[in-house]
């Protein structure tokens, strides 16, 4: 019996369109969402992510709709965020065929909206979302898509987001995040060290051995990806099958 | 076949009623007794809190007519949160009483192990199950809980391993239940629910 190492494609979403999310070279357009999410169900992904990257007021109108779109098409698990600030949101998401929402900016000006949706919806439907900035030899959690800095030190944010109730961490590497240079094990193992709850990698994902390194050096539960999955440089399937052959437990459907 | 989901207020319906429909089988909301006490097959989904959810059946006066359903030998599916409901009580809230369908009591998952549990887990048949009928041994469900029955509950036919051994999958006679999301486990959930529905046909 084991807990298998769980592979996740992140659909990050504007205005009802997936896009690639580099900062410095503008959106692409990669795709209907529902049309990847029925994609990657086939293809053996173990849960899919969506997050809403709208700059516009128009474009986040249509996100509950583009979760509707998407949960219609799975049979796994789906998470859903992006500009999550109150429970009325949080309620909305899950509402819409999320089984998870994802906090962040918003949980780090008022904490007790982790504890508010927790207890409401239970701490498996709560994920921190936290992303993280390599300062020196310390990690520190920023805020608004990774502009702002808070000061604050990322295991000891996902330490108290844990004790408040939060099920899970997603930790992505601000550093990592779209250089295609292989996830930031160093941080995945600290924050994964510093609380009792699933983590999961984000950033960076590049080749088969990053994924490797990021179950094993890095101590994650789960890796999420997002271009290398939509532009088709690696099959889910086939990643799989890489890792399982390297003894990573992995779940190969049927 | 017409098959009745017990909606106390909170936990994703959609997702459920979207795999039974898939299957071929209409579903509507129970929301109050005469549902209930109707039903050709009760299924009781539940996510969050387990005082959440008795209190949104008593709320609903859906506590005695579950037991009564149960009495009448109406076939009821628990999932999840729906399985704990149906033991007696649960460290999750002292004090609150399940349905007492069976008279264990869920208990919390040990602090060696990470939880809530949440991922991709195997099962393992301990008895012949009508529920696991057609798939393939140790075959991987999705499992999101912080609290368990433990294996040792005489109706568990299927065990899954997390801190303890725990009931994976539950039978006996009417009821049955599972721990895990069947309409979030791929395929192989649905071959769960598929045979669900046809032990009820």
């Amino acid at each position: 019996m084991t807990l298998a190492r769980r592979i996740i494609p992140c659909l990050d979403v504007d205005g009802g369109r997936v896009v690639k999310g580099i900062e410095f070279a503008g959106l692409r357009d990669m795709g209907d969402p529902a049309e990847l999410a029925a994609r990657y169900n086939c293809e053996g992904a173990d849960e899919i992510v969506v997050l809403d990257i709208s700059a516009s007021v128009e474009g986040r109108a249509t996100f509950l709709e583009t979760i509707r779109r998407v949960a219609a098409q799975l049979n796994i698990p789906l998470t859903a965020g992006g500009g999550i600030r109150t429970m009325a949101n949080g309620r909305a998401v899950l509402r819409a065929g999320a089984d998870k929402v994802t906090v962040n900016t918003a949980a780090l000006e008022r904490p007790q909206l982790i504890s508010e949706l927790s207890q409401q919806f239970g701490a498996q439907a709560v994920v921190l979302s936290l992303d993280v900035k390599r300062k020196g030899n310390s990690w520190q959690a920023f805020t608004h898509g990774g502009r702002q800095a808070t000061g604050r030190d990322a295991a000891e944010w996902a330490a108290e987001a844990v004790s408040r109730g939060a099920g899970e961490i997603l930790i992505t590497s601000i550093d990592k995040d779209g250089t295609r240079s292989g996830f930031d094990c160093e941080l995945t193992a600290r924050i994964a060290a510093a609380v009792s709850v699933p983590v999961i990698a984000s950033g960076g994902a590049s080749t088969y051995d990053n994924f490797l390194d990021v179950f094993t050096a890095g101590c994650a539960d789960a890796a999420l990806a997002a271009s290398i999955f939509h532009e088709e440089t690696h099959s889910i399937a086939g990643l799989k099958i890489f890792l399982s052959e390297r003894g990573v437990p992995i779940r190969m459907s049927r | 076949m017409k098959v009745f989901v017990v909606d106390y207020g909170a936990g994703n319906l959609p997702s459920v009623e979207r795999a039974l429909r898939s299957l071929g089988a209409e579903t509507k909301r129970a929301t109050e007794p005469r549902h209930v006490a109707d039903a050709q097959a009760i299924i009781l989904p539940g996510v969050g809190h387990f005082a959440a959810l008795v209190a949104g059946l008593r709320e609903r006066n859906l506590t005695d007519s579950l037991r009564a359903a149960n009495k009448a030998g109406i076939p009821i599916f628990g999932i999840c949160l729906g399985l704990q409901a149906m033991f007696a009580s649960s460290e999750e809230a002292p004090g609150e009483s399940g349905l007492g369908f069976f008279p264990q009591e869920i208990h919390t998952l040990p602090p060696n192990v990470k939880s809530p549990h949440i991922g991709w887990n195997q099962v393992r048949a301990t008895r012949e199950s009508s529920l696991l009928k057609g798939i393939p041994a140790d075959s991987y469900f999705y499992f999101a809980h912080s609290y368990a029955a433990p294996a040792t509950a005489e109706s568990t036919v299927g065990a899954c391993d997390h801190g303890f051994p725990f009931a994976a999958v539950i039978e006996s006679g009417n009821l049955s239940a599972v721990q895990f999301h069947p309409e979030k486990s791929g395929e192989t959930g649905l071959q769960v629910l598929r045979n669900f529905l046809e032990s009820i046909e």
